[in-house]
């Protein structure tokens, strides 16, 4: 599942996770940058803002590989549904808007699985920061881009910094053939359709099962 | 400047003081004045000693020096030592987390120093991770990718050592321990066996890639003093044919 900070796909997620779970599929959970293995110099890094966008994404690889090698290779082996809040295309949109090299990420990541769906809940800019800040979300420095030195302010930095993450995504969609809902809809017609583009995929799977053995 | 051949253009990518490939796009590398000078080799060939008293001659000449080595990162060095304690490292990881050290030190402290007009003498460069990637089965073209973004040394001096001289003087010094024993490799049980198994493969990766990188390869089995006045004047050779003056020679005019 991906989108921007703001999207609702943590929601989206969770509820499908409650109706794969109430169907009997085994579903298993992982969540961007959630590894211990990295944990430390991420805390570090982030309280002393000394990340730069490479070890921002370095960072962000590592923690990735870890959890590929403990969280998502062993449930798939195990024949579990592996929900992934986020997957590599955050780091494609998010590396690329802080100006790291498209082609060095992509290659970077390339020993990541290749999901059997990507989903991309795109929300308008104005949508993501009206829901945040409703929330009373106090915007962290590096999602919003602060980093980049582009605005003082936190809310225009946002705006900005998730603008050109917005404009990564949608290359993705075409390159990666990502499935887009839109996020500006109602939570549950944006989990009627993510559900209906989930039970495709279960059907087609289950047919394959079933001309293996026929 | 004569240019009569037909020869296409070289590319500034991958040339000395240049990115190996496609570099960090927001730091663009423009002839900067500072050269970088790497000293690698596996453990026990005396990188350290060599380094200190290239840095002495080198000031004394009144080039400023910085040095640089390796897992030195503020932002990293206390996970990596955490992770290597842990033993959850994975090939990956483990690649990786020596990536992201060498990305900070390469912006915070070699890029700076190279545009100030530092000689940076670096203790082991990309080729270390390089070589421990190669051992551990890590994808070769995948592992250069990853340091694409690393800046290309003008010179890279590889001391090298035979495989027996290299086991007696680790013993010597600080002795095997887990990963420089390559004990994550599984190679087995005795861990003097998985030691000399490991160390074996690791100059031979080493040798692999001395063409690859255009290593100038030093026998580092004869004494300190000999392997320095080759350093020094190999060194001396290079700073007199590119734009760097000694303060020294300046001053004698």
């Amino acid at each position: 599942m991906e989108g921007i900070d703001g999207s609702g796909k943590t929601t989206q997620l969770g509820l499908l996770a409650k109706w794969l779970s109430a169907a009997g599929h085994p579903v298993f959970m992982t969540e961007w940058n959630s590894s211990a293995l990295v944990k430390a110099a991420t805390k570090t890094g982030k309280k002393k803002n000394a990340l730069t966008p490479m070890t921002f994404s370095l960072l962000h690889a590592t923690d990735f590989a870890d959890r590929l090698l403990y969280n998502i290779v062993p449930p798939l082996k195990a024949g579990m549904i592996v929900l992934a809040d986020r997957y590599s295309y955050t780091a494609f949109a998010r590396d690329a808007a802080r100006g790291v090299d498209r082609r060095w990420v992509r290659e970077l990541y390339s020993f990541a699985t290749k999901p059997d769906l990507a989903v991309y809940f795109r929300v308008p800019i104005d949508v993501s920061v009206d829901r945040l800040l409703a929330r009373r979300v106090k915007l962290k420095f590096y999602e919003a881009g602060l980093d980049m030195g582009w605005s003082t302010n936190a809310v225009e930095s946002f705006r900005m910094f998730q603008g050109k993450v917005l404009d990564e995504y949608d290359r993705l969609v075409e390159e990666y053939g990502l499935s887009v809902v839109n996020a500006s809809g109602s939570i549950t017609e944006q989990q009627r359709l993510l559900r209906k583009l989930v039970s495709q995929h279960l059907e087609i799977e289950n047919h394959e099962q079933l001309d293996e053995s026929a | 400047m004569s240019n009569s051949t037909n020869l296409p253009e070289p590319t500034e990518t991958g040339r000395a003081g240049h990115y190996y490939s496609y570099g960090i796009p927001y730091l663009p590398i423009d002839n900067y004045p500072g050269k970088l000078i790497a000293i690698e080799g596996t453990d026990g060939v005396g990188r350290s000693t060599q380094i200190r008293l290239l840095r002495e001659w080198l000031e004394v000449q009144g080039y400023g020096v910085i040095e640089t080595g390796w897992t030195r990162s503020e932002l990293m060095q206390p996970t990596i030592e955490v992770a290597k304690g842990s033993n959850t490292l994975n090939k990956l990881t483990f690649v990786l987390l020596y990536a992201t050290d060498f990305a900070d030190r390469l912006e915070k402290e070699i890029i700076p120093a190279l545009k100030a007009g530092f000689i940076v003498l670096s203790d082991r460069y990309i080729f270390t991770a390089l070589a421990r990637a190669g051992v551990r089965g890590v994808d070769r073209a995948w592992v250069r990718n990853l340091y694409g973004f690393g800046i290309s040394p003008h010179l890279v001096f590889y001391l090298r050592i035979d495989e027996k001289t290299l086991i007696r003087r680790v013993l010597q010094s600080r002795g095997m321990d887990y990963w420089e024993s390559g004990m994550d490799l599984k190679l087995g049980d005795d861990i003097y066996e998985s030691f000399r198994a490991y160390q074996r493969a690791l100059l031979k990766e080493y040798t692999s890639m001395s063409e690859e990188f255009g290593f100038r390869v030093l026998d580092a089995r004869r004494k300190v003093e000999v392997i320095q006045d080759e350093l020094r004047r190999q060194i001396a050779a290079f700073l007199a044919e590119s734009d760097v003056p000694a303060a020294a020679a300046v001053r004698a005019e």
